[in-house]
């Protein structure tokens, strides 16, 4: 042993460096040395675990998401509630702006007034009154060959035009005696009941029959609980009026939803799983391939907990980092389907961002103790030997 | 030597082969299920959306104009034209008709109701008719083109059964016989002349029975639904129709689907008529009725085709990343198999064996392993996408044999491509280190 004072110096620097070290920091550069030197491995590892969080989050994204969207899809059927005034009553006037005012100004209300006229040869005919620019929105399926835009244009179904108007010359219709002057501006056709009937904008509807809105068709917006609340809410501010939901649009739009959003359940929990599993066999193997690490931490007298400890903690930085970076390419990748398939993105969701951590840094913890707790049964010599 | 190197490879470590072959087979059969539920999912939407009713209705080509505000028709009721009710049963005799899932008929007649001074519509229709066309025997009516149509209160405790209500079919039980003179009211109409099920009803002076009250949330909640014979018999003209709704399954609108037919070219026509569009549908029917217009109801044939489209494309896109997660799982298994076996790649390179003979051996076993993983895994998967039908859709998912091999196919290639990156760095591993244990 030499006894220099260059080397007395030098390894008392060492012990002092040693001592003033924090223990933490040794941990630590274990850990950091781990993933530097074996990188391909740790890349692999990381890899697997950014994959299996990318697909969760996409798949947890959209299982929320996509329900909004196929909603947004269904309001294309129409009005889902109606408003009808009780016993062939008219709706109070301010009805319209009662409802808008409840429901929001998202939601597309759509006043409806109904009268019987007749023609010159004496054939009847319903006329409808309405506003033009809220029927567009609501009724997406009505094929028409051109809005209505000066006050006397009328918007004529395909039946009642062969009856009234069979080269659309303009029409005279008459309601207790007072005449009006239509010019057809376009075609309506639906293959319902609105063929057979005339529609007229509803101020100019109302300075001809005196006759206010009837009926008002709303199409709100929400899950069934919200729209049957919105039913509540309307029926309690307009107690002239019957509010009932429209059940063949209810009903099939839950039909639909709930077998979509099950099978989209099912989907996802397959994904998850087959990721999940996909992280647990790249890691076990990872961590399986450091027995020799393990034999040596043990066989210098590192004691269990401080092992398990190491490769825990291990795993669990590997688990957070794979959160964080699969978290974003999920959500990047929820955007695309959305965009793809919906043509509007898919909104980012970071309430989905805890169990995506929780779960990377579970599933990385097991596969990290798993092989730990195989590995304890071994002697550090049988593993060092290579067996 | 190969095949007895191969088989004593599996024969010494099962339990690393089973591993590997397990996340094969889980692989597999998770990509099993979502191709058969993604390729089956257009079908079962299609006849999940036939819940929002009929998308096809089959008028009189004469007809005089509808007269009718909030369901309460105005038009003199024997006023118009009508359809033959002995032309209906051929609506299963049209092409497509595999794609019809039922039609009712309607015929509204204006009557009286003693207790109230108004008016009310009585419409006629079938609700679980017996029929048949040709061979062929089937049953149809409102029960399945209009499933929201609800009866509160059927027969409670048979309580109709001595009034011939019911013909003692228990299927039929909660619709009225359509032999019977049982009528169905809908439930504000029934509010309004405090009737309720099993209590005689007088209409235009006939006594009859109210089966249970309708809920419709719709014009019928206002009115009388009964038999078609019935309201023929009160209209006074037997087989009379006023119009049929048609419910058929349809492929969504393309660009073909909206051309005349009248100015195709013959080879056009052909394919527009035998593809289940909407609008050869409604052609078809209109050649098999006489003197009907068949028109599609846009609310309910517009709109399907979205949501259609929308819900196939999102399951497709999900199918893809279901196939990439058990892609990568599968690799990654065989990925780690193969590391492991470095002391072994340095041996059999030690006795002199090319890289060509090691990685040869290592492509047997994976090939192995990927037959016997994609064939129980194929078998998991369909049992897995039968289960997944059963449970959502109460129906079976089919799954076309075709897939077998296809499936099989990507098994044995992800399977290569996972273990080919893992064999090549075995490979160029010095098998010095590798016999001394330096990995």
């Amino acid at each position: 042993m030499s006894t220099t004072p260059e080397t007395l110096l030098t390894s008392k620097q060492i012990t002092d460096r040693r001592t003033s070290a924090p223990h933490v920091s040794m941990f630590a550069r274990m850990l950091l040395r781990a993933a530097v030197l074996r990188r391909r491995r740790a890349a692999s590892a990381l890899l697997a675990m950014i994959v299996a969080a990318a697909v969760a989050t996409a798949m947890m994204n959209l299982y929320v998401d996509v329900q909004a969207k196929l909603r947004g899809e269904f309001r294309n059927y129409g009005a889902n509630v109606v408003i009808v005034a009780k016993d062939g009553q008219t709706l109070p006037a301010d009805a319209l702006n009662q409802v808008e005012s409840v429901l929001g100004t998202k939601t597309v209300a759509v006043p409806f007034s109904y009268a019987v006229a007749r023609t010159t040869d004496g054939q009847s005919v319903v006329v409808v009154g309405t506003n033009f620019a809220r029927a567009r929105q609501l009724n997406r399926w009505w094929k028409v060959s051109r809005w209505p835009e000066s006050p006397a244009d009328a918007l004529i179904g395909m039946r009642a035009a062969t009856v009234v108007s069979p080269s659309r010359q303009p029409i005279e219709l008459t309601f207790q005696g007072k005449p009006i002057q239509l010019t057809p501006a376009g075609m309506l056709q639906t293959g319902a009941g609105e063929d057979s009937r005339i529609y007229l904008d509803q101020s100019e509807f109302q300075n001809w029959t005196g006759v206010a809105p009837s009926t008002i068709e709303v199409a709100a917006n929400g899950t069934t609980a919200e729209v049957e609340a919105s039913i509540r809410q309307l029926a309690e501010l307009l107690p002239s009026a019957d509010v009932r939901p429209v059940r063949q649009i209810m009903e099939g739009e839950a039909n639909v939803l709930n077998k979509t959003r099950a099978t989209l359940y099912a989907s996802a929990t397959l994904i998850i799983l087959t990721s999940a599993l996909c992280v647990l066999a790249t890691l076990m193997g990872w961590v399986f391939d450091r027995r020799r690490d393990f034999a040596i931490m043990k066989v210098l007298g590192a004691s269990g907990r401080l092992v398990n400890g190491f490769f825990a903690a291990e795993a669990a930085a590997l688990g957070v980092m794979g959160a964080i970076f699969g978290f974003f390419i999920g959500i990047a990748v929820a955007a695309w389907i959305g965009r793809v398939n919906f043509h509007a993105p898919v909104v980012p969701r970071f309430s989905v961002f805890p169990y995506v951590l929780a779960g990377s840094v579970a599933i990385a913890l097991i596969s990290a103790i798993l092989p730990i707790v195989l590995l304890q049964r071994v002697q550090p010599a049988i593993i060092l030997r290579g067996e | 030597m190969f095949p007895r190197i191969v088989y004593e490879s599996f024969r010494h470590q099962p339990r690393r082969k089973l591993l590997a072959g397990i996340a094969i087979a889980l692989g597999v059969a998770v990509a099993t299920a979502m191709i058969a539920v993604a390729t089956d999912i257009g079908d079962k939407i299609n006849r999940e959306l036939r819940s929002y009713g009929a998308n096809l209705v089959v008028t009189p080509q004469e007809d005089t104009l509808d007269v009718e505000i909030g369901g309460v028709n105005l038009k003199p009721p024997s006023d118009g034209s009508f359809l033959n009710e002995a032309d209906l049963p051929k609506i299963r005799g049209t092409f497509w008709h595999n794609n019809i899932v039922g039609f009712s008929p309607m015929l509204p007649v204006t009557v009286k109701i003693a207790g109230d001074p108004n008016d009310v519509t009585l419409l006629g229709t079938y609700f679980n008719k017996p029929l048949h066309f040709g061979k062929e025997d089937f049953t149809t009516g409102v029960s399945i083109t209009h499933p929201w149509w609800k009866v509160e209160d059927p027969c409670k405790a048979g309580h109709l059964a001595h009034r011939g209500g019911m013909a003692g079919n228990p299927a039929s039980c909660p619709w009225p016989d359509d032999n019977s003179a049982s009528v169905l009211v809908g439930e504000r109409l029934a509010a309004m002349l405090g009737k309720k099920a099993g209590d005689p009803i007088d209409i235009d002076g006939h006594p009859f029975y109210v089966f249970g009250v309708l809920s419709t949330g719709g014009a019928e909640d206002d009115q009388i639904v009964a038999p078609l014979a019935l309201a023929q018999q009160i209209l006074g003209k037997p087989g009379a129709v006023r119009r049929v709704y048609v419910s058929a399954l349809t492929k969504p609108q393309d660009a073909l689907a909206v051309q005349d037919p009248n100015t195709m070219t013959p080879e056009v026509r052909d394919r527009w008529y035998c593809s289940p569009y909407v609008q050869s549908i409604a052609f078809q029917l209109q050649e098999v009725i006489p003197h009907s217009h068949a028109e599609q109801i846009r609310q309910v044939a517009q709109n399907e085709g979205t949501v259609l489209s929308r819900i196939k494309g999102l399951m497709l896109l999900i199918t893809f990343a279901a196939l990439f997660a058990s892609a990568l799982a599968v690799s990654a298994a065989m990925a780690t198999a193969i590391y492991e076996r470095r002391v072994e790649v340095g041996l059999m390179k030690a006795l002199g064996a090319g890289n060509l003979a090691v990685s040869a051996i290592f492509f047997a076993e994976a090939l192995l392993l990927a037959l016997v993983g994609g064939i129980a895994g194929f078998s998991a998967g369909a049992l897995l996408a039968h289960q997944i039908g059963r449970s959502i859709f109460s129906s079976q998912i089919s799954i076309e044999p075709v897939l077998f091999p296809i499936i099989l196919t990507i098994a044995v290639f992800v399977t290569f491509a996972g273990s080919a990156a893992a064999i090549r760095r075995a490979i160029k591993f010095d098998p010095v280190f590798a016999l001394r244990g330096e990995g």
